[in-house]
């Protein structure tokens, strides 16, 4: 294995959504040098690699940023930071213009303007989303792209970030960078839940299998503060290929309906918890399968559905094909998705302020990776990564950089040596993943339990996922590639721990299926209108109870 | 789902081994791509999209109703074309024009 040290002023931690924006914000706002690390290869990777359908987070005429904050705000029952969510929406239409400019294909209506798709979504052709920011980013003078660079840990000093740890995975090189700051921008988490197939298509999954949480595991080793990690992201999805559904329901109209025919959404409400709920629920009493009603569609919008279905998730689009069946003949079967944390969707992810600047000094983060911000989407992602950049860079112009100190960068070194070298394991890294999944699923309130979970349950994951933590210490890899198979499932577990906390700590019922507690089925408006944040402390999760932010306040600052 | 790569069509360029977003492709010995670890393939299809000679398909696992078609794209002057070959021996192919937008 080699050793490399390199030296930047900015380090980006996946090269994304939200930190490819960063650099290009960055970039041409200030004169530093930029690197992005990341795990894939820019070109296509993360939540973009298969192409989008939609811009799901736009101000479409007539409406105001703060019509975006209420929606947001009212779908996450109140749980939501309303200065980062006003901040968001207020970018969403500039950071678009701006990916019209780099060449994203949007549709128009007969007066020039952008079509839009619903209140809040606007359509487009998104297959090439993610080559299009990448070349953008490229084109940077001052940008440096390492790819196929894993980032295992942070390195924080007197709760201060100096750079980070990487590994290249395939040129078998350590990396040791020094920055003098750094954003975030690794996504969220899948895979801590046993998937919907956990067979030969269980990486069939909505999100992204390689966004593992490193972001988040990296942040809570560290002592950062994080928000929110009981408001789980349970996708309503079509059944087996774990296709989007919004093409269907709000593009298309599709109503959800039960194996009786019965329109069922509007008896559970519409809120994203609410839609997963009804569903589990007609199911457990009996009334399922349920189904998205595309009988009876015309053959126009069959033809523009399965091309809308191709751009973004072909194996939808060949299901319908191998069955013999048109769109218009069948309706389309759904399902909830196993549980995956995810801060573009809803609240998870790091504490932060108004400028997303995290508890760790010199540490920003963006994205999915984010909390308190729930329905940021690609838009919102984009706008996060601005945000994030412009507060990078004074801290930069502001703070002088530090050097990481060379005990740290040893017991990294060792640390490597067991797993490469020495360790012997029973298991291997897959079978202890299977382990975890198989712990969260029964006792965290995954797929096998509807979603719901009660205390009781929560201490023995707890317990489990402790045991499988000290198991992952003996495990062995052959090569970086499987050593990066071993920091991500490390990852997860330290995730699972901060999610089974969180899970535990929020004491009602707040939002069915995404943290349905059966010890407190109500919700309780008097006691837990309130943040649920935590710290890793002495390897504790410590909780931390929060006050709401007030309506339309529009800066939030850090405070002990 | 996951992909197969035909090798008597594979050039070893090596575009699908530098695309894919879980470094699951590699190149062999013999010059040509292999998965490596074809259950952990999310199938996002980028490496289709972006292999020259069409070379690599992809297909539903049986476990999610797969029915044994293989499908890839090719381009076709500024198309995308998807083509679907049935193990009956039909061919389905749905042409994209990528400046268009989807509908919905
Ligand atoms: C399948 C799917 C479809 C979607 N469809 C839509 C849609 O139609 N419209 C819409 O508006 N939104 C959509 N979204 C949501 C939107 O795409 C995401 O919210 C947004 O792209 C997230 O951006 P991000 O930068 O946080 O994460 P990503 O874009 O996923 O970026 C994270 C990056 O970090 C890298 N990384 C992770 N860990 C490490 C590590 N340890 N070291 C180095 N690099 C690392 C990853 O490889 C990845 O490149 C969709 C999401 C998914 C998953
Ligand atoms: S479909 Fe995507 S995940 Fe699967 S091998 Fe190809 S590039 Fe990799
Ligand atoms: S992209 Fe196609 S030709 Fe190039 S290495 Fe991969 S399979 Fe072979």
């Amino acid at each position: 294995m080699k050793i490399e040290k390199i030296k930047t002023e900015l380090l980006i931690i996946g090269g994304g959504t939200a930190g490819c924006y960063a650099a290009l914000t960055a970039s041409e706002n200030a004169d530093v040098k930029i690197l992005i690390c990341e795990k894939a290869n820019i070109e296509r990777s993360g939540c973009l690699a298969a192409g989008v359908n939609a811009l799901n987070a736009y101000i479409t005429e007539g409406r105001t940023p703060q019509d975006y904050v209420d929606y947001a705000k009212k779908d996450a029952a109140g749980i939501v930071r309303d200065d980062l969510l006003y901040t968001m929406s207020e970018r969403l239409n500039k950071v678009t213009k701006r990916l019209e400019e780099l060449g994203l294909v949007i549709l128009k209506d007969e007066n020039g303007r952008y079509a839009a798709r619903g209140n809040r979504n606007i359509k487009i052709n998104g297959e090439n989303i993610k080559p299009l920011l990448a070349a953008a980013v490229e084109k940077l003078p001052n940008v440096m792209v390492l790819n196929r660079v894993n980032v295992i840990d942070f390195s924080v000093r007197d709760n201060k970030i100096n750079g980070a740890f990487a590994i290249g995975i395939e040129n078998d090189t350590f990396y040791v960078i020094e920055a003098a700051a750094v954003i975030v921008a690794t996504g969220g988490a899948a895979g801590l839940y046993k998937p919907n197939n956990p067979g030969f298509s269980r990486h069939k999954m909505w999100y992204p299998p390689f966004n593992t949480g490193a972001g988040y595991a990296m942040g809570i080793k560290h002592g950062a503060e994080m928000t929110t990690f009981e408001m789980r992201f349970i996708a309503l999805r079509c059944k087996d290929t774990i296709a989007p559904t919004g093409t269907l329901a709000q593009g298309a109209g599709a109503k959800q309906i039960n194996s009786l025919g019965e329109v069922y959404e509007t008896k559970y409400g519409l809120t994203t918890s609410e839609r997963v709920y009804g569903t589990v629920t007609e199911n457990i009493e009996g009334r399922g399968p349920c189904y998205l009603k595309t009988k009876g569609i015309s053959p126009e919008t069959e033809e523009s559905l399965l091309k809308a279905y191709l751009n973004m998730a072909p194996s939808q689009a060949i299901k319908w094909i191998e069955s013999g069946k048109k769109l218009s003949e069948q309706n389309v079967e759904i399902e909830g998705t196993e549980p995956y944390i995810v801060g573009g969707h809803t609240a998870s992810g790091y504490w932060v302020d108004t400028n997303r600047a995290t508890t760790i000094n010199g540490l920003f983060a963006a994205g999915d990776v984010a909390g308190g911000c729930p329905q940021k989407y690609v838009t919102g992602a984009l706008a996060e990564g601005e945000i994030a950049a412009l507060s990078a860079v004074k801290y930069i112009a502001e703070n002088a950089a530090d050097t990481i100190d060379e005990s740290e960068i040893n017991s990294h070194i060792s640390e490597i040596k067991k797993f490469t070298g020495e360790n012997h394991s029973r298991f291997s890294t897959e079978r202890l993943e299977e382990a975890m999944q198989t712990v969260m699923d029964s006792y965290a309130g995954g797929i096998k339990t509807n979603y719901r979970f009660n205390e009781k349950q929560l201490d023995i994951a707890d317990y489990k996922i402790r045991q499988l933590e000290k198991l992952s210490e003996n495990l062995h890899a052959e090569d970086l590639q499987e050593l990066m198979y071993i920091y991500e499932l490390r990852e997860r577990l330290t995730v699972c721990r901060s999610v089974i906390a969180h899970l535990k700590a929020r004491q009602e019922t707040r939002w069915h299926s995404f943290a349905e507690n059966l010890d407190y089925p109500e919700k309780d408006e008097k006691n837990w209108n309130k943040y649920v944040n935590s710290r890793l402390e002495n390897g504790e999760v410590k909780i931390i109870l929060r006050e709401l932010t007030k309506e339309g306040q529009r800066t939030y600052e850090h405070s002990n | 789902m996951s992909i197969a790569i035909d090798k008597s069509k594979c050039v070893g360029c090596g575009r699908c081994h530098e695309v894919c977003p879980g470094t699951l492709i590699k190149i062999g010995g013999d010059k040509k791509a292999y998965i490596k670890y074809p259950k952990d393939c999310w199938g996002c299809t980028s490496c289709i999209k972006e292999c020259p000679v069409y070379a690599i398909s992809f297909y539903l696992g049986a476990d999610i109703g797969g029915m044994g078609s293989m499908v890839h794209t090719e381009k076709k002057d500024s198309l995308l074309c998807w083509i679907i070959d049935h193990p009956d021996g039909v061919k389905t192919e749905i042409d994209i024009d990528p400046k268009e937008s989807n509908k919905y």
